[in-house]
């Protein structure tokens, strides 16, 4: 279950292929792309720089894929999310399971996504014409996890 | 106590800090208490630590709350609610 923070781009269709290498038993794969939108919040977004914890953001991500390989029977995931300067049209972030059949494979795609959104340390920073201003988390990434009924001690929501 | 101190996003930027080695007193046990205790610096300190701010905190990289006991030489983080994905 690899997880990987970096700079460069990726191809999807290479991690694809190399997550389901040799795995006969793969019957579904869900891929999940985020990319950086030219609009946010009324305000046209000329470039985007992301920040994360060296360190923390990769046992964060473990930790993610980990409670979703808990929760369905899916073969493997892969996560791959960049940071530092990224312009409109460029992606930002890749979830890809494989499973049996599709069900556990979207659950966990969308799971992994949602937690990721909410528990992963990154922060994005928006150039604007107003000028740059940090990203506001959104409360809809709140009730997104809420669906998936975690105990609120796994949200890190400081009390 | 000794221990390390990170910061991110827009307040490491208010800060005008990213990481920083601190010897806390011996009443601060807690990460809340370390919050608290940077506060008490002023100015920007007191602002971006306060408690209306919905901070998050992390402990030895993993999000904690501020009951968290902290042990000489650890790690305690303090940054806005995460935007990635």
């Amino acid at each position: 279950m690899p997880v990987r923070v970096q700079t460069e781009d990726f191809d999807v269709s290479h991690e694809v292929a190399a997550l389901r290498a040799n795995s006969p038993q793969v019957g579904a794969v869900v891929t999940f792309i985020g990319t950086v939108r030219d609009m946010n919040d009324g305000s046209s977004v000329a470039e985007m720089e992301l920040e994360h914890y060296p360190g923390m953001t990769e046992k964060a991500l473990q930790n993610i894929v980990e409670q979703a390989k808990a929760r369905w029977p899916i073969f493997d995931a892969l996560v791959i999310h960049r940071i530092g300067p990224l312009l409109p049209l460029e992606q930002i972030v890749l979830v890809a399971v494989t499973s049996a059949h599709r069900g556990e494979a979207f659950s966990a795609c969308e799971f992994i996504i949602d937690y990721l959104k909410t528990d992963a340390p990154f922060w994005k920073k928006e150039q604007t014409p107003q000028g740059a201003r940090w990203v506001d988390a959104r409360t809809t990434d709140d009730t997104a996890l809420a669906k998936w009924k975690l105990p609120d001690t796994a949200t890190g929501v400081a009390k | 106590m000794n221990i390390e101190l990170r910061f991110f996003a827009s307040v490491r930027e208010a800060l005008k800090v990213a990481q920083e080695s601190v010897t806390v007193p011996a009443n601060v046990k807690t990460v809340g208490d370390v919050r608290a205790f940077l506060r008490e610096r002023g100015g920007v300190w007191a602002e971006a630590l306060a408690d209306s701010r919905p901070l998050r905190m992390a402990y030895n990289q993993e999000m904690t709350g501020a009951d968290t006991a902290i042990e000489e030489g650890s790690e305690v983080a303090f940054f806005p609610p995460v935007t990635g994905g």
